[in-house]
């Protein structure tokens, strides 16, 4: 009865690197998967196989070489590949979020801020968003010390669950995932799943890579063999 | 071009787009300035525009923005009392002036952009003057107000830019082109001149105030790290062409023409 | 305006003159003269002339020297004031130069001259129905030290788009609290077109408001020429909470009493004596003349203003 939140349809990625005697690298080919509100679909495969490049395309951040992301936007499936820039952005705003390893740090922009950003542009007022910032924060035993400081020279793992603090806060619909507690602990992972199932919980539709498989076996809804769709090299 | 009544609606429909540029050609003599460009900007949108030295950045920039009458191809602009309008089109009175209350223009070097003959207050209160604006106390707490914003030490609104360092010189320029709330601000390599850590904070302060006011923007630069970090969309130039568009983390990251690849590969990992 | 057979800087041998009547000849005479009457039918506006060299160098009034050239004629009464003062050695070496190559009758008398060439001062003495003002212009662009392109400048006067002006005004205010500006002080004529009055002192824009007399400003270095005709709208640029307001003193003038008229401040000695007089002398002399008397008009040094022996 219910719709799925993304929806690939027969997407293939073929890399050309130009600069390097046109070496044409596929990845995959004919992909195609449907993830469910309230599901946490894990990609699998070895290492290379393509799941970081299957995250990024339905993010919009790479460009597919051949089918289409589907995601529901507004009540509406949208095909990312084909949207206009200011429809992609619109979505990753409100529908689309994406947690990588690496958090880009905005030079400048205090850890707060960066949290609350997300929430303000989603029109949330000044003072829930500090409040909500502030619950994840602490959620995420980062010290308050830290708070106000911008997360450039944090370490790893903090700068890790500053990018982790800024996806969960604002409940995205649809959520990617690209191991996000690669660089945590086993107490801040824990922390990391307890969010990860409430979201599920309220019906978020996750899209995750997880190499420790603690983690993923906590909270994978199902697996999902990347390696299945490889394209011939 | 007749003038229609100054539109009271300050937000432009997001139907109509800000800015369209079509066919847009620019030659000097024999040499290509910029070749059949064409592009739709919305509201709110900040596009980059990246390339090698001599690909057509400065001579696309200054074509859009009124400065350089193109060989051919039409820019359209969604000016507040004009609507959707060819502004080569426009009479020059008509063009001059929604020059002024539409659009901002941040210069590379302060010196193009400031006059260095009167304070740094005057300079950021002129486009005021120039909107007609006559009560002195109202410009001068306007400017007060956004020279704090541009994060300038007030005690020194009433010198001249020429006692100020080059982050300063820019930081006037930026309150300059945004006082008078422009639809759209040119940026010809805003942050070109400043030293790295000078340019980081400027940028920053740019990132902020552009997002904060919804101002779209074009912004040249050579550098991906400012593309990034400003831009929602870029545009690669080379040769006068345009060999790629798209969205901005898109291009940076998975560049499809030969030149983007070699542009972005070309880049320290940040 | 035909000129007369012999000038008293005719040699003796010779039946001609050195000069044409006037100076200039006719040619160039006739070209200011359809400069004029353009100037004239634009009000404020600056009209480009072909300036030619005069006996005198450049800031010295080539521009006034070559419109009174221009218009003057036998029967003119012709006065030239520097300052104020009719006796400044400027004044009079072109009072006395007109009185050659032109023939006509000088003044000092306001009142009495047909034709006032002026640096610096308009007359106390409100000008007249049949009077022409010709004013000594330095720099004619009132927007020059704003914006140094001729082409922009231009475009600004062509579109009225005259905001760049008050950028001078806002930064006096910030400067001084107070619109300082005291020479040069643009207005709008007409309400059209920007125009520096010259350097005279704020103290006179009001005299050109709705002025009865023709004012014909040249500027000889920088090749223009402009006009307000008489009875013609001439307003001082201001702020809203700024008005615009000239100056005033605390004191009336030493010599003659005067309380409304512009007084120049007067060293008197080493001792630090000073004392404020008219700054237009030929004012300050008439009211004498007819009893005024100032605190100090019987000073042994208050007579700087006396008549310069000829
Ligand atoms: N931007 C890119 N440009 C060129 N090739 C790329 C790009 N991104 C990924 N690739 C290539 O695509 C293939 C898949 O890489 P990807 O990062 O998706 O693998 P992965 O499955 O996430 O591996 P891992 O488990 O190690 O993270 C690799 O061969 C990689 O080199
Ligand atoms: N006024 C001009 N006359 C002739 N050729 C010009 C003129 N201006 C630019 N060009 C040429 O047009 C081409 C594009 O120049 P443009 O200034 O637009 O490049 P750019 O991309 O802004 O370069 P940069 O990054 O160095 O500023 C260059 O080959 C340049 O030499
Ligand atoms: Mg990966
Ligand atoms: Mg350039």
């Amino acid at each position: 009865m219910t719709s799925p939140a993304i929806r690939v349809d027969n997407l293939s990625k073929l890399f050309t690197l130009h600069n390097q005697g046109a070496t044409a690298i596929p990845v995959f080919e004919h992909l195609a998967l449907e993830v469910m509100p309230g599901e946490c679909v894990v990609l699998a495969g070895e290492s290379g196989v393509g799941k970081s490049t299957l995250m990024r395309t339905i993010y919009g951040n790479y460009l597919p070489s051949g089918g289409g992301v589907h995601v529901r936007h507004n009540g509406a499936m949208v095909d990312i590949t084909q949207a206009a820039a200011h429809e992609v952005l619109d979505i990753r705003r409100r529908t689309l979020g994406y947690v990588s390893q690496f958090l880009r740090v905005i030079p400048r922009i205090s850890t707060l801020d960066l949290v609350i950003e997300p929430l303000l542009e989603n029109g949330v007022s000044a003072e829930e968003a500090l409040d909500r910032a502030v619950t994840i924060l602490n959620a995420l035993r980062l010290p308050q010390a830290h708070w106000d400081l911008p997360p450039a020279t944090f370490s790893g793992g903090e700068q890790q669950r500053v990018n982790i603090a800024r996806s969960f806060v604002r409940e995205y619909p649809v959520l990617l995932l690209d191991e996000p507690t690669a660089s945590l602990d086993a107490a801040n992972r824990a922390i990391v799943v307890d969010l990860i199932k409430a979201a599920l919980a309220k019906g978020a539709a996750m899209v995750g890579i997880f190499h420790d498989l603690d983690v993923r076996d906590a909270v994978a809804t199902r697996l999902f063999n990347v390696s299945d769709f490889k394209a011939a090299a | 071009m007749s003038l229609t009544a100054l539109s009271t609606a300050e937000s432009v429909p997001a139907d109509v787009p800000l800015l369209r540029v079509a066919g847009l050609t620019k030659m000097y003599g024999h040499l290509p300035g910029c070749l059949d460009v064409s592009f739709e900007m919305r509201a709110g949108e900040v596009l980059g525009i990246v390339g090698e030295s001599g690909s057509g950045k400065t001579t696309l920039l200054n074509c859009i923005s009124g400065k350089l009458p193109p060989t051919c191809g039409s820019i359209a602009f969604n000016a507040r009392r004009h609507g959707l309008t060819d502004i080569y089109a426009l009479s020059e009175p008509d063009r001059r002036r929604m020059q002024r209350e539409d659009w901002g223009f941040v210069h590379q070097n302060p010196r193009d952009g400031l006059r260095m003959r009167v304070s740094g207050g005057a300079n950021v209160a002129e486009p005021l003057m120039n909107l007609g604006q006559r009560h002195y106390g109202a410009m001068r707490s306007a400017t007060t107000d956004w020279l704090g914003r541009v994060e300038l030490d007030l005690a020194r609104v009433d010198d001249k830019p020429r006692n100020f360092s080059g982050g300063m010189q820019q930081r006037i320029q930026i309150a300059r082109n945004l006082i008078h709330n422009p639809r759209l601000v040119f940026m010809d390599e805003p942050t070109g001149g400043l030293d790295v850590s000078v340019q980081a904070r400027l940028l920053d302060l740019l990132r902020e105030l552009v997002r904060d006011m919804g101002l779209a923007a074009i912004i040249v630069t050579h550098d991906m790290a400012v593309a990034r970090l400003m831009a929602d969309r870029l545009m690669v130039m080379k040769g006068g062409h345009v060999v790629e568009t798209g969205l901005a983390d898109q291009v940076l990251d998975d560049p499809q023409h030969p030149y983007t690849q070699l542009l972005v590969s070309s880049v320290l990992q940040i | 305006m035909t000129a007369p057979p012999t000038t008293p800087n005719a040699p003796a041998n010779s039946e001609e003159r050195y000069y044409n009547y006037a100076y200039l000849d006719e040619q160039t005479k006739r070209m200011i003269r359809r400069a004029i009457l353009k100037a004239l039918a634009v009000p404020g506006y600056q009209v480009p002339f072909g300036s030619r060299e005069m006996p005198v160098p450049y800031g010295w009034g080539t521009g006034g020297i070559q419109l009174t050239a221009a218009i003057i004629g036998p029967d003119d009464v012709y006065k030239c004031i520097d300052q104020g003062a009719d006796d400044t050695t400027n004044a009079v070496s072109i009072r006395r130069f007109f009185a050659t190559v032109a023939d006509v009758a000088t003044t000092e008398d306001t009142g009495a001259a047909t034709i006032i060439q002026s640096r610096h001062r308009i007359p106390e003495r409100p000008l007249e129905d049949g009077q022409v003002m010709v004013f000594q212009v330095p720099q004619p662009e009132p927007l020059r030290g704003l914006e140094p392109r001729e082409t922009e400048t231009r475009a600004m006067h062509a579109y009225a788009e005259y905001g760049l002006q008050y950028v001078s005004l806002y930064e006096n205010i910030s400067a001084f609290g107070r619109i300082a500006g005291g020479a040069g002080y643009p207005v709008l004529i007409d309400e059209r077109y920007l125009m520096s009055p010259s350097p005279i002192p704020k103290f006179d824009n009001p005299k050109m408001d709705m002025c009865p007399a023709i004012l014909l400003f040249g500027a000889g270095r920088e090749k223009r020429i402009y006009a307000v005709p008489p009875y013609t709208r001439v307003r001082s640029l201001d702020f809203e909470d700024y008005p615009f307001e000239v100056q005033s003193w605390e004191q009336c003038c030493a010599l003659c009493a005067a309380t409304d008229s512009y007084l120049d401040e007067v060293v008197l000695d080493d001792q630090n004596n000073r004392m404020f007089v008219c700054s237009d002398s030929n004012h300050c002399a008439t009211r004498r003349a007819q009893g005024h008397a100032g605190p100090m008009a019987g000073h042994s040094l208050a007579h700087l203003d006396e008549e310069p022996a000829q």
